[in-house]
C-alpha cells in the first residue's frame, strides 16, 4: 500500500488506525460494562449473579468463579502465544510463527467453548436474555466480547492460511501479525476487566 | 501554478456512473457527500416548512398530530445526521488532504466505504417514511416511549438500525481522518502550521470516535428491548429510562460540537483571507478547540437537569457547561480581532462568515443562560430552546457551511458561484433566519411548549408564530436562489484561477479544480500561511516533476461491503435470515478487499 511511504510519525498508518480503533472500542465496552454495573444491585427477580437471600429465601448465585478462572487463564495463555507468534514473525522464524499462531487460535476457540458452556449452563438454570437485567446485560456484554474473540480467531486463521499459501513471511506478514496481535491483546485486556468487575468483585 | 498533468500519471476513467460508484478519490467522495448532504438538507427543510405551515395560524389543520410527531423527529434526525454532518464531511473530504499537502487520505478505500455506509444508513432511515413508520418520539428517543408497548410498529427499529449504520460510517471516516492528519502531512507542515480547519476536523474526528460507540450500545439495547423482550429501559420491568438518557447525551453533546466545529474551521479560513490578515491568536483558537473536545465530554447531563439528578450533579454539570462557554468565547474574540484593522472584502463567503459570528454569539449566549439549572427548568421543552439550537445550528453550522460553499466552489469545480445571487442568498438567509427563530425566544418565554402540533388562539402566540412561518418561507426562497446559483455556475465554462481570493492555505497552490493527484509536486511548507510566505519571499513552487505519481486504483468492494451492511440493517427490520445474508456479503467483500492489489 502506498500509505507506508507517507508517515510523518514513522508509525505505519495501519497500525495507528488499529490503535485509534481500540480507543473507540474502549468506550464500546465501557458502555456495556457500565450497564451491567448499574443493574447488578437492582435485579428484580432471580436468578442472581451471586448468592443472595431475598425475603428469607436463599438463591444460589450463577457465576462460577473457579470455572471462569480457568477460561480466563486460557485466554491469558493465548496472549502469551500471540506474543511468541509475533516474535517469530519479526525474527523471520516461520515455523515458530505458525506454531504459536496455531496455539493462539486453539486457545481462543477453547475460550469460546468455555463461553458456550457457560451460556448453556445459565440458560439451563433459568437465566434467559429477557429473564431480568442480569441476563440482559450479562449476555449482551459477554456476547459482544465473544464476538470480538470470534472475529480475532477469524483474522488469525486468515493470517495462518495466508502464511501457508505464500510459504514465506513476505514483506508484510510480520506487520499484519503484529497489528492483529494488538487487537488480540486488547480483547484479552477487556476480558480481564470484565472478569475482575463482574466475577471477582464482591458485592 | 497551472496544472501540467505529467504523462506518467496513471489516469483512471474519470466519468460515467461506474467511476463514481468505484471511486476512492477523496475529492469525488467529498462531492458525493456534498450532493447527498444538500439533498437531505432540502428534504429536512421541507419537513420544517410543513411544521411552520401547520403552526402559522392557531388551530392548524394541515397535518395530524401523528404526522406532526414524525415530522419534527425526522426533521431533526435528517438535519443532524444526513444534512449538516455530511455537508461538513464534504468539506473535510475535499480539504483535509489538500490543506496538509497530501495526495489522498491514508485509506482511500475506507473513505469510500464510509460514504457508501452513510448513504445506506441515510436511505434506511428515510425509507421509514415510505412505510408510514417514521420515528415519532423526538430525535433523542426518550425511553420508555421507545419501548414496544408505546411504539408498536417498526419506527424505532428504523431509528436503531439507521443510526447504527450512520454511526459505523462516521466512525470509519473519523478513524481515517485522524490517521491522515497525524501521518500524511507534507514536509514542513508541523502541527502548529496546520490550518485551523484541519485542527477542528481533528477534534471532530476524536469526538466521534469516542462518543459514537456509546450511542451504538444504547441503540443495540433499544433494539433488544423491542425485539428480544429485554428490559434495559423499561421501568415496569425493572429497567432504567435514565440510563438511555445518559448513554444518548454522552454521545449527543459531543455531537453538538461535531456539528459546529467544521463551520468554526471554515470561518477561521475565510475571515483571514478576506481581511488580508493572518488569523489572530492562532494557538488560542487551536487550544480553545482542544479544550472544547475535552469539556464536551463533561457537560452531557445539562440536557437532564429536569430529571432530578440532585444538587451535586446539577452544580457540577452547570459549572462545566458555563466553562465550555469560555473557549467558545475565546474563538469569537479571535475572529473579531482577525477582522479588526484588516482590509475587508465583503464577498458572499465573508458575509456568511461574519453572519456566523453574529448569529452564533446570540445562540451561544442563550446557551449559557440555560446552563443554570433553575433557569433551564423554566426553559426546558419551550420554544426558547428551539430558538437556541437553531441559532447555533442554522446561524452557526449552516452559515459556516454556506460560507464554505461560496469560498471553495471555484477551487472544487473551477467555477465561481455568482456573487450577486450569493448576496441575495445571504440576505434572504440572514433576515429569514432571524425572522424565523428570534420570535421563538419570545414564544418560549411566554410558555409555548415544543412539539405541540397546534395551539389555541387565546394564548397570545399567534403573531410571533406567523412571523416565524414567514421567515421560514424566506429561508426556502434563499435556498432556491442558492440552487439557481449552483445551476448557473454549472452552465458556465471553468474560469477560476488557482488562487482567486489570494488565500494563504495550500489547497490554493494547486489548480482549480485540482488534478486527480492533487499536487504535481508535494509542497514544502515554511510557514503557517504558506502561500503568503511564498508570495512575500518570492518563493516559486517547483513546476516540473518527473516522479511517477501512483494513485490508488478504483475499487467496488467498499460499495459491496456497504450493501452488505445495508442488507444486514434491513434484516434487523424484517427477519434475521436476511441479516445473515448481509453478513455473508460483508465477509465476501472484506475477502475481496484484502486480496485486491492496490498497486
Amino acid at each position: 500500500m502506498s500509505q507506508e511511504a507517507h508517515s510523518v510519525t514513522g508509525i505505519d498508518s495501519r497500525k495507528l488506525l488499529m490503535w485509534i480503533f481500540l480507543a473507540s472500542d474502549c468506550l464500546f465496552f465501557g458502555a456495556l460494562i457500565s450497564t451491567y454495573l448499574i443493574f447488578k444491585d437492582n435485579i428484580p427477580n432471580p436468578p442472581y449473579p451471586t448468592d443472595r437471600i431475598v425475603n428469607g429465601e436463599f438463591f444460589h448465585g450463577l457465576l462460577n468463579i473457579p470455572l471462569t478462572s480457568v477460561s480466563t487463564f486460557v485466554l491469558l495463555m493465548s496472549s502469551v502465544a500471540m506474543v511468541l507468534a509475533v516474535y517469530g514473525a519479526q525474527n523471520n522464524n516461520l515455523k515458530m510463527m505458525k506454531g504459536w499462531l496455531l496455539s493462539t487460535i486453539v486457545l481462543g476457540i477453547a475460550f469460546l467453548l468455555f463461553q458456550v458452556y457457560e451460556f448453556r449452563h445459565f440458560l439451563h438454570e433459568g437465566l434467559g436474555l429477557s429473564t431480568n437485567q442480569f441476563g440482559a446485560s450479562f449476555y449482551l456484554m459477554t456476547g459482544f466480547h465473544g464476538v470480538h474473540v470470534g472475529i480475532g480467531v477469524i483474522i488469525l486463521i486468515s493470517l495462518l492460511f495466508g502464511s501457508f499459501r505464500r510459504n514465506s513471511l513476505g514483506s508484510d506478514t510480520g506487520f499484519h501479525i503484529e497489528t492483529a496481535g494488538l487487537y488480540w491483546h486488547f480483547v484479552d485486556i477487556v476480558w480481564i476487566v470484565i472478569f475482575t468487575l463482574v466475577y471477582l468483585m464482591p458485592y | 501554478m497551472t496544472a501540467v498533468l505529467p504523462l506518467t500519471v496513471k489516469e483512471n476513467s474519470n466519468s460515467g456512473i461506474w467511476s463514481w460508484l468505484t471511486t476512492v478519490d477523496h475529492k469525488k467522495i467529498g462531492t458525493l457527500y456534498g450532493i447527498s448532504g444538500v439533498i437531505f438538507f432540502i428534504l429536512a427543510g421541507a419537513e420544517a416548512l410543513l411544521i411552520r405551515t401547520q403552526l402559522a395560524a392557531p388551530n392548524g389543520t394541515i397535518i395530524s398530530a401523528n404526522v406532526y410527531n414524525q415530522l419534527f423527529t425526522m426533521h431533526a434526525l435528517m438535519m443532524i445526521f444526513l444534512g449538516v454532518m455530511p455537508m461538513g464531511a464534504a468539506f473535510f473530504n475535499w480539504l483535509v488532504p489538500l490543506m496538509i499537502g497530501a495526495r489522498d487520505v491514508a485509506f482511500p478505500r475506507l473513505n469510500a466505504l464510509s460514504f457508501w455506509t452513510f448513504l445506506s444508513g441515510g436511505l434506511l432511515l428515510t425509507s421509514s417514511w415510505l412505510f408510514g413508520e417514521a420515528p415519532d418520539v423526538g430525535w433523542f428517543a426518550y425511553a420508555p416511549l421507545t419501548e414496544k408497548a408505546y411504539t408498536i410498529g417498526k419506527a424505532m427499529d428504523f431509528y436503531a438500525a439507521g443510526l447504527i449504520l450512520l454511526g459505523v460510517a462516521s466512525t470509519i471516516a473519523s478513524l481515517n481522518f485522524v490517521v491522515t492528519i497525524i501521518n500524511m502531512r507534507a514536509p514542513g507542515m508541523t502541527w502548529f502550521r496546520m490550518p485551523v480547519f484541519v485542527w477542528m476536523i481533528f477534534v471532530v474526528a476524536w469526538l466521534l470516535i469516542l462518543s459514537l460507540p456509546v450511542l451504538t450500545i444504547g441503540l443495540v439495547q433499544i433494539y433488544f428491548d423491542r425485539n428480544f423482550a429485554t428490559n434495559f429501559f423499561n421501568p415496569t420491568g425493572g429497567g432504567d429510562p435514565l440510563l438511555w438518557q445518559h448513554l444518548f447525551w454522552i454521545f449527543g453533546h459531543p455531537e453538538v460540537y461535531v456539528l459546529i466545529l467544521p463551520s468554526m474551521g471554515i470561518v477561521s479560513e475565510v475571515l483571514p483571507t478576506f481581511a488580508k490578515k493572518p488569523i489572530f491568536g492562532y494557538s488560542a483558537i487551536v487550544f480553545a478547540g482542544l479544550s472544547i473536545a475535552v469539556l464536551g465530554f463533561a457537560v452531557w447531563s445539562h440536557h437532564m437537569f429536569t430529571t432530578g439528578l440532585g444538587p451535586v450533579p446539577s452544580i457540577v454539570f452547570s459549572a462545566s457547561t458555563m466553562a465550555i462557554g469560555v473557549p467558545t468565547g475565546v474563538k469569537i474574540f479571535n475572529w473579531l480581532a482577525t477582522l479588526w484593522g484588516g482590509s475587508i472584502r465583503f464577498t458572499t463567503a465573508n458575509l456568511f462568515s461574519i453572519g456566523f459570528i453574529a448569529l452564533f454569539t446570540i445562540g451561544g449566549i442563550s446557551g449559557v443562560m440555560h446552563a443554570s439549572p433553575p433557569i433551564d427548568t423554566q426553559q426546558q421543552d419551550t420554544y426558547f430552546i428551539v430558538a437556541h439550537i437553531h441559532y447555533v445550528l442554522f446561524g452557526g453550522a449552516v452559515f459556516g457551511i454556506f460560507s464554505g460553499f461560496y469560498y471553495w466552489w471555484p477551487k472544487f469545480f473551477g467555477r465561481f458561484l455568482d456573487e450577486k445571487l450569493g448576496k441575495i442568498n445571504f440576505w434572504l438567509f440572514f433576515i429569514g433566519m432571524n425572522l424565523t427563530f428570534f420570535p421563538m425566544h419570545f414564544l418560549g418565554v411566554q410558555g409555548m411548549p415544543r412539539r405541540i402540533y397546534r395551539y389555541d388562539t387565546d394564548l397570545g402566540w399567534d403573531m410571533w408564530n406567523q412571523v416565524a412561518s414567514i421567515g421560514s418561507y424566506m429561508l426556502a426562497v434563499g435556498m432556491i436562489v442558492f440552487l439557481y446559483a449552483v445551476w448557473k455556475a454549472y452552465k458556465t465554462e471553468p474560469n477560476a484561477p488557482d488562487n482567486p481570493w489570494d488565500a494563504p492555505t495550500l489547497e490554493w497552490a494547486t489548480s482549480s479544480p485540482p488534478p486527480e493527484h492533487d499536487f504535481d509536486v508535494i509542497p514544502v511548507v515554511h510557514d503557517r500561511d504558506p502561500l503568503w510566505y511564498n508570495r512575500d519571499n518570492n518563493i516559486v513552487q517547483e513546476q516540473v516533476t518527473d516522479e511517477h505519481i501512483h494513485m490508488p486504483p478504483p475499487s467496488y468492494y467498499p460499495l459491496l461491503l456497504s450493501i452488505g451492511l445495508l442488507v444486514g440493517g434491513i434484516g434487523l427490520l424484517t427477519t434475521l435470515i436476511i441479516s445473515f445474508v448481509g453478513v455473508l456479503l460483508v465477509f465476501y467483500a472484506i475477502w475481496g478487499w484484502v486480496l485486491e492489489p492496490t498497486s
